[in-house]
């Protein structure tokens, strides 16, 4: 019983990563209707620029601010000088360009600043949590943070004219331009906060799984997988959907007999497939229902 | 006048669609545009909106608008009523009704004007909080007529309301057209198929064909037109 | 490549002239004879290293094909197919290495093992949609290395240091090398499988593959049942890429876990849509692509291949965003419109018929230019005689 309470918290801890990711695929999933793969590749250089800065001398909090500003104003200029041109493309050119971004920005990593590991510090430190030995402070903070972004998330979406605005603009754009908006400058702003949110997941899965180009790559796998199990159209469900792929992950890696261990990311995945038979959209999901 | 269009042509792509279109519509008025499927009616409507590929002039309030961005026409005061309601589908009544209202900023307005939307159409009101696309035909086309005067728009460009509308509620909708035009004194450009319906809202016509009018007139002259009643109204 | 519409013939006038000409061959055909007379010459102009990769290509598009007609002719997403590439390759080596049979028993085998684990995995597939479809496949093609590494299996899989593929022999009465002798083998069964897709997509089967991809609701009240073919699709798609896998087992003479990753699935995508979605042709296109722009990348700068990849990927998408099927289409259009611009609509060239009508509207003060309705006939009438005899003037116009 102490084992599996253990593992379900250590779940809980990896899963506060993996929620962190998952609201970021959600979120852009709102703001631009589809998914973007380099998400994880973005984050990790937003965490580059993190520890330059900090190796630069810069104060932590400074540094987080200023690389969270410049995060906005990169995820704006890749979405208009990358995916403005291919808009009228069909989304398989457009994945065509995502799958490039990444493999620019994942080579680009490693050629600046090498690929050897490299720490990167908390601003929480990891004092074990009130004592406890099944979560320290650095563990607390991120499910803290994650938790304090998706309320800001769903907020500015459902409580506001401009989030309104751009989950018009990515879900119908013909028909958000003929009530006025912008829908180029909204899919802009998109990106600039997915950008955002990556980075700040980025900063903040560093410390624990160590600073490499490659970081990323299991991370955004499992919140891919934890956003769709909580259903894309669910910035909630992406959370709640990120902590079930974590906990999942740890107990089959513990509990499942002979193969657990080596196929962890397979059992997960399998169980997420299990899910979608039942719930096609996902937990929280909504499918769409509309007239033929 | 308000709105005038002179020798505009439209393409898509290759194809050309509108050949030498020229009409005009004042303040408040009410004009019908007829024709067959394939006229080039909705074609008209997208080219005043800037959706498709034009040449020739188009004049809003004095402005060339001709080759604008939709979204700009839009904020002038043009609101379109696409074919196919172009309701967003997935976000609730409410919503669709506020999105209507996205580039006015007096808060207080715009929530007294959904109350009125919601008195033109007390069914929206019944179902404000669902997703709009679980709502009937009739009933999206009342939102996207809604969405649309939430605009306070000065030129209404409706396509097609009628299509795929019970009678009853076609002739519902129009009376609500006909008083909102009194009230607001809204110019409106109604495409329709229903001919019949149309001339007796409109005050002028125009029958297209194959990309050009091929009549122009008051609506009770085009209705009483003896070809017009043959091809168009059934008798 | 594109042919010209002059093989439509308006209604009534195909009762009337009876059985039609013979039609010279078409350009599209000579194409083709050039380029297999070429690809038959090739291996002789070229050493062992060039002919491998010469193969390779061969293989990726027949790989690519597989994705093709899931993806490009029914519309289901897969970013897995690298899992069923493997999987055929796998097969190959356990075949030959393990049971001793011969290499081109072995392509059957892979392909019907394929086609069963495709239609496996298209079953739930019916159920998901777009990007929860995509996961079900990106799962499969990343527990494909894993399950291929796991200690239980090690006796047939030879885990991480995967199998040795012995290179097949050439048959004894021919003088080429064993290189050349897998270059024509491919080659052969490429063309074949090119060719049996190609008549699959003309076919009624084809089309109702398309139909679902393109509306499925509409497909389904027409009464095509589009669980069964989708299933089978996938099967199919399996069954090609699985083929192909096969065949790269024998020319790469190894098979390992980490030659089938995420990476590979990504690659064939990548290559599908470069090579242009829905085009044969495209794939061949596609498979080179994925497969020497990632060492020309590498050529120009060690460190920064990945984002030298990125960057060539991205100027080819610019310049042809519908991939390479689709500019040759447009650049096609463009040259047969130059050669032979499109005659004026037929409605312009109409004599405006003087009738009393026409003089009461003008008198009741409308203007008028056509009235509808009584005119409308005689309109139509004449436009249809104009289109025949355009018809006509083109296909007799038509270069011999």
């Amino acid at each position: 019983m102490q084992l599996l309470l253990q593992q379900i918290m250590a779940g809980l801890a990896n899963g506060a990563i993996y929620a962190g990711m998952a609201l970021a695929v959600v979120m852009i999933f709102l703001a631009i209707d589809h998914l973007n793969f380099a998400q994880g590749e973005m984050a990790t250089f937003s965490t580059f620029v993190a520890w330059q800065l900090l190796a630069w001398g810069f104060p932590y909090w400074i540094a987080f601010v200023l690389v969270v500003m410049l995060s906005f104003v990169g995820g704006i200029a890749i979405e208009r000088i990358l995916f403005k041109p291919l808009h009228k493309a069909s989304i398989l050119s457009q994945l065509v360009a995502f799958i490039a971004l990444f493999s620019i920005l994942n080579s680009g990593d490693g050629y600046i600043w090498d690929y050897t590991i490299k720490t990167f510090p908390t601003p929480f430190g990891t004092r074990p949590l009130f004592g406890s030995v099944l979560i320290d402070t650095h563990e607390a903070g991120m499910i803290g943070v994650t938790l304090v972004v998706l309320l800001l998330i769903y907020g500015f979406f459902r409580g506001t004219r401009l989030g309104l605005a751009m989950r018009a603009a990515a879900q119908n754009p013909e028909s958000a331009r003929l009530v006025g908006i912008r829908v180029g400058w909204m899919t802009a702003l998109g990106w600039g906060l997915a950008a955002a949110i990556g980075a700040v997941g980025g900063m903040l899965i560093a410390p624990v799984v160590f600073l490499e180009p490659n970081m990323m790559f299991g991370v955004l796998l499992y919140g891919f997988a934890g956003a769709v199990l909580g259903g894309l159209t669910s910035p909630g469900g992406a959370v709640i959907g990120g902590f079930a792929v974590g906990i999942i992950e740890n107990l089959a890696g513990t509990f499942v007999p002979y193969i657990g261990r080596d196929l962890k990311l397979t059992i997960a995945l399998i169980v997420i497939v299990a899910v979608l038979m039942v719930r096609p959209a996902g937990i929280f999901g909504r499918m769409t229902v509309s007239r033929v | 006048m308000m709105l005038t269009v002179d020798g505009v042509n439209a393409y898509y792509g290759e194809q050309q669609a509108l050949f030498g279109i020229s009409f005009g519509i004042d303040e408040g008025g009410v004009r019908t545009l007829l024709g067959a499927n394939g006229a080039g009616k909705t074609t008209v409507l997208r080219a005043l909106c800037g959706m498709v590929r034009t040449s020739g002039e188009i004049r809003f309030d004095g402005k060339a608008i001709a080759g604008w961005a939709t979204e700009n026409v839009a904020r002038l005061g043009v609101a379109h009523v696409p074919d196919g309601r172009g309701t967003f589908v997935r976000l609730t009544v409410e919503e669709n009704l506020q999105l209507g209202a996205m580039t006015r900023r007096d808060r207080a307005a715009i929530a007294a004007d959904i109350e009125r939307i919601y008195g033109h159409f007390p069914r929206l009101k019944e179902r404000r909080r669902q997703q709009a696309g679980t709502l009937s035909g009739g009933e999206q086309q009342m939102l996207a007529v809604g969405r649309a005067l939430m605009l306070r728009p000065r030129l209404l460009l409706l396509d097609e309301p009628s299509f795929g509308l019970a009678p009853l509620i076609v002739e519902e909708l129009f009376q609500i057209l006909r008083q909102i035009n009194r009230d607001t004194g809204v110019a409106m450009l109604i495409v329709e198929q229903n001919a019949a319906l149309a001339l007796e809202l409109a005050e002028h016509a125009y029958l297209l064909e194959t990309g050009r009018i091929v009549m122009d007139g008051a609506a009770a002259e085009i209705g009483a037109d003896e070809g017009v009643r043959r091809a168009y109204l059934g008798y | 490549m594109t042919t010209p519409q002059q093989e439509t013939v308006p209604f009534g006038a195909a009762a009337a002239s009876g059985a039609r000409r013979p039609t010279w061959p078409q350009t599209r055909h000579w194409v083709l004879a050039a380029a297999l007379a070429v690809a038959i010459a090739a291996p002789f102009f070229f050493h062992g290293f060039v002919i491998f990769q010469l193969t390779e290509v061969m293989i990726y598009g027949l790989a690519i094909l597989g994705l093709n007609l899931l993806t490009g002719f029914n519309g289901q997403f897969s970013v897995g197919h690298g899992a069923f590439y493997g999987l055929g390759a796998y097969v190959t080596a356990i075949m030959m290495q393990r049971w001793g049979i011969a290499y081109y028993w072995t392509l059957p085998a892979a392909g019907g093992v394929c086609f069963v684990v495709g239609v496996l995995v298209g079953l739930p597939a019916l159920r998901l949609q777009g990007l929860y479809l995509a996961l079900v496949t990106f799962a499969a093609a990343v527990a494909l290395p894993q399950l291929l590494k796991f200690h239980g299996f090690e006796g047939w899989t030879g885990g991480v240091q995967g199998i040795v593929v012995d290179q097949p022999d050439v048959p004894g009465f021919l003088p080429i090398s064993a290189d050349q002798w897998l270059y024509f083998f491919t080659l052969g069964v490429m063309l074949l499988m090119f060719a049996g897709a190609s008549n699959l997509i003309r076919s009624r089967t084809g089309r109702a593959i398309m139909a679902i991809r393109d509306h499925p609701i509409a497909a389904a009240a027409m009464g095509i049942n589009a669980p069964v073919y989708k299933t089978l699709t996938f099967g199919v798609s399996a069954l090609y890429t699985g083929v192909a896998g096969a065949l790269g087992a024998l020319a790469v003479q190894f098979v390992a876990p980490d030659s089938f990753t995420l990476f590979l699935s990504i690659s064939f995508l990548v290559g599908l849509i470069i090579g242009g979605m829905g085009s044969l042709p495209g794939c061949l296109f596609g498979g080179l692509f994925v497969l020497y722009v990632p060492n020309i990348a590498e050529s120009v700068s060690r460190g920064l291949a990945g984002a030298v990849y990125g960057v060539i990927m991205l100027l080819v998408i610019f310049a042809m965003p519908s991939g390479a099927a689709g500019f040759v289409r447009h650049a096609a259009g463009y040259l047969s419109r130059w050669r032979n611009p499109p005659p004026e609509p037929a409605g312009q060239n109409l004599a405006a018929p003087q009738n009393a009508y026409i003089g009461q509207q003008q008198a009741a003060g409308f203007a008028v230019r056509q009235p509808p309705g009584i005119v409308e006939e005689q309109a139509l009438r004449i436009t249809a005689q104009e289109a025949l005899t355009t018809a006509k003037q083109e296909r007799s116009r038509k270069p011999k």
